[in-house]
């Protein structure tokens, strides 16, 4: 079975807490977490809704496989309608919180209302209470989840919280878990902000036990864990690199996207890469890097734990950074580093670990610094304005607005709003490098094609965890494409799109599709889940999940427009690099992608489409 | 061969993958806060560590329960709680410098590594080889050709 089949609904502007039974045929149809959470989403609020407002709901959801010993299995997703961007928002974390709620007998929290002062949700097993959360409010996630913890007495629980940045309303803040995993894009701390909801604290010890096959399914989880292991991007890149094993190797096909996407190479990317974190550092001679981490059930392991040069000037004076922590990953060195043309590893270091302890997604917050470098080298920022002189690669100027828009102070109120509004402010939209309201990730849509596609398309706004073509495009997996064309790229953007839905769906990480098909995944889903799991019907399904948050956002007010890339991107060619001279050629791709994925020319879904989808 | 369970904390990644396979192995359920076997995550400092009983051959368990229902398995070393016989008096949970034999309160019995049997589940599971079931009398023999590599290999 594998569900707890239970849902805890949470009205906060009635201080009341209810189970009720999972709608089963709806898990059959959209399994759990991404795709489950979506549709009670969809069908409990009206797409027009603000998503700030307390009509707006916000659901925390576990996949079947979520808890069980299935490779990584410990995968929870936040799904509302985000506030960045207007559209549906999805956003996954790992860590251990999301087997922690599934332990407590919990597929899905779903909170609805706003309650009328700050309170936190108090699960332990199914005693559930809201509790006062006064003395937390303006507390970082740090310090949040160290009170509840010694509030309770009980270091075992799991908290998934906001810091100050989903207080103040910051539009990319996230979701944090187990002090540095986070349901990190599209801004869904900011919702849970706006509901005076701080936090879910989270003490389960029921465990999952009812496994359809639990025999099967041990032979088949084991099988495949074999395979992460063997395997080269698993077994050994992720675990020894990290994601930021990319680092090199995207900047050197020229597709790292440098100052706000003016460049495509960053010639400091090597003094931030993954190699550099296993470097000696002069002042003590040990690596930044300290050792790797997993998420629940993680047998990757690609989790970084870094400690801080403690003699760097953003810590020198604060021994609360010296310890171990989390480290950074590629999108956020990327972020944080590339997109600003900052190459200090310790001042990335340290904007990552604030973008932690006060919960906020560094991809969009690294991206919208690059625009306010941009605006700032143009003249239309000031020093006086911004607080600081703030040219591309000043890792000063990086580090001071981390810490603004963390406690929310001055320009940092600014930064706050993204990049889309932060440009629109001042006059220039054209250099917020978004679709739909959300910033890029590390990849350039010039250099690599189908990213671009993935981006213009992309539910959530730009994202790359919805299609990843990198997987083809650049490293060859499951058959290597060339990222300069865009040919064929309509198809392979559709088919990650769909396959991604279904395993962002299961309870387990889109990591593992680095080694394993969908076909990996299905017979571990039908050794845990009665009935009939078989590929079409996954297939369907993931079409069906896509399909779905598309209809949400087409009733939310979005069209064939907002399918697009910025000009940037279709007219300033790359400049170096094997793509040297080439644009994104969004404009071609996007009619073919309609018409495989049986949609009208305004990107609707035909009624054919709908019918044969079941929607 | 007399085996032991063996530990390298600088391999451990807290997957937990060794608490699932504990909890399943005895109780048939994915449930951490069933297993015998705890992985310790110390933030500070980035370590991660399991722990569980070692064995004791003289062990502090076994001498304090006053109803005998901590038994040698003479097969594999292991001292085994006896449920039937287990009054739930848990002296030998204050007995165990090590922390290592713990109350249920939802059987009203102490439990405690058993090595199940001679197979433990934990090091099956262990994706990394943090936690292995080696040679009792060999423990240290990983670590020495470790080292021996570093004397005999310098520059490799």
């Amino acid at each position: 079975m594998a569900w707890t089949r239970k849902i805890l609904r949470v009205n906060l502007t009635d201080r009341t807490c209810a189970s009720e039974p999972l709608n089963m045929e709806w898990a059959h149809d959209y399994l759990g977490q991404r795709g489950l959470a979506t549709k009670y989403l969809a069908s409990e609020i009206d797409p027009k809704v603000d998503p700030l407002s307390p009509d707006n709901k916000i659901i925390w959801a576990t996949g079947p496989l979520t808890g069980t010993m299935a490779s990584t299995g410990g995968r929870y997703s936040v799904v509302t309608k985000g506030p960045l961007t207007g559209a549906i928002a999805c956003s996954n974390s790992g860590g251990y919180f999301g087997a922690e709620l599934k332990f407590a007998g919990w597929d899905m929290v779903i909170i609805e209302g706003r309650a009328s002062s700050p309170v936190y949700l108090s699960i332990e097993n199914d005693k559930v209470e809201l509790r006062d959360a006064s003395h937390l409010w303006g507390k970082t996630v740090w310090e949040t989840e160290g009170q509840i913890k010694s509030e309770h007495q009980d270091p075992q629980i799991r908290v998934s919280c906001i810091g100050r940045t989903g207080e103040n309303g910051v539009l990319y803040a996230a979701i944090v878990n187990d002090l540095h995993r986070a349901a990190g894009r599209s801004g869904v701390g900011a919702v849970a902000g706006s509901k005076n909801l701080k936090a879910i604290a989270v003490r389960g010890t029921l465990g999952v036990g009812n496994i359809a096959n639990p025999k099967e399914f041990m032979k088949v989880t084991f099988e495949k864990k074999k395979i992460l292991k063997e395997n080269a991007v698993t077994g050994q890149g992720l675990p020894t690199y990290g994601t930021q094993v990319l680092m090199n190797v995207i900047n050197e096909i020229g597709a790292m996207p440098t100052r706000n996407h003016k460049d495509v190479q960053f010639e400091g990317a090597r003094k931030i890469s993954a190699e550099a974190m296993h470097e000696p550092r002069e002042s003590d001679g040990k690596a930044q890097l300290v050792n790797n981490q997993a998420c629940f059930g993680c047998t990757i392991a690609c989790g970084r734990i870094s400690k801080i040069d403690a003699t760097h000037y953003t810590v020198v004076n604060s021994p609360k950074y010296w310890g171990a922590s989390g480290g950074l990953e590629y999108e956020a060195a990327w972020a944080l580093g590339c997109a600003n043309g900052v190459d200090d590893l310790d001042a990335l270091q340290y904007a990552t670990m604030l973008c932690n302890e006060d919960g906020f997604d560094p991809i969009s917050f690294g991206a919208t610094i690059g625009a306010v470098m941009e605006l700032y080298e143009m003249g239309v920022l000031t020093k006086e304005e911004i607080g600081i002189e703030a040219p591309f690669g000043s890792g000063k100027a990086l580090t001071f607005l981390t810490e603004i828009t963390a406690r929310g102070e001055g320009f940092g109120k600014i930064i706050g709003l993204g990049s889309k509004r932060l440009c629109e402010k001042y006059g220039h939209p054209e250099l917020s490098m978004s679709v739909k309201g959300q910033e890029f990730p590390a990849y350039d849509a010039r250099a690599v094609q189908g990213m671009g596609l993935t981006y213009a398309t992309s539910n959530r706004g730009a994202c790359h965890l919805r299609s990843y073509t990198i997987s083809s495009e650049v490293l060859g997996i499951p058959v290597k494409t060339d990222p300069l064309t865009t040919e064929g790229k309509p198809a392979l953007v559709k088919a990650f799109q769909d396959a991604t839905a279904v395993v962002d769906s299961t309870g387990l990480c889109v990591f593992t599709t680095f080694a394993w098909a969908l076909s990996d995944i299905q017979p571990q889903l039908q050794a845990a889940c009665e009935g009939d799991w078989s590929m079409e019907k996954l297939d369907l399904m993931g079409e069906r999940i896509w399909n779905m948050e598309r209809q949400f956002n087409n009733a939310a007010g979005f069209t064939r427009k907002d399918d697009d890339l910025p000009a940037r991107l279709k007219t300033e060619a790359a400049k170096v690099g094997p793509a040297k001279g080439l644009v994104s050629g969004i404009d071609k791709m996007i009619p073919e992608y309609y018409d495989l994925r049986g949609w009208d020319t305004e990107g609707r879904p035909t009624a054919e489409t709908v019918a044969r989808l079941g929607l | 061969m007399q085996k032991s369970l063996h530990i390298d904390p600088l391999k451990c990644t807290s997957c937990l993958q060794c608490e699932m396979a504990c909890s399943f192995e005895n109780y048939g359920v994915f449930n951490n806060s069933l297993s015998r076997i705890k992985v310790f995550e110390f933030h500070h400092t980035g370590a991660k560590v399991p722990y569980t009983c070692t064995q004791c051959d003289e062990a502090w368990c076994m001498h304090a329960c006053p109803v005998e229902a901590i038994k040698l398995d003479k097969t594999n070393g292991a001292k085994v709680v006896l449920e039937d016989v287990c009054v739930g008096c848990k002296v030998c949970t204050i007995a165990c410098p090590f922390g290592t034999v713990n109350y249920v309160a939802e059987t009203g019995k102490v439990q405690k590594c058993d090595l199940c049997g001679g197979d433990p589940a934990c090091a099956e599971a262990c994706p990394t080889g943090a936690i292995t079931y080696v040679d009792a009398n060999w423990t240290g023999l990983e670590r020495m050709r470790q080292w021996a590599d570093k004397l005999g290999n310098p520059s490799a």
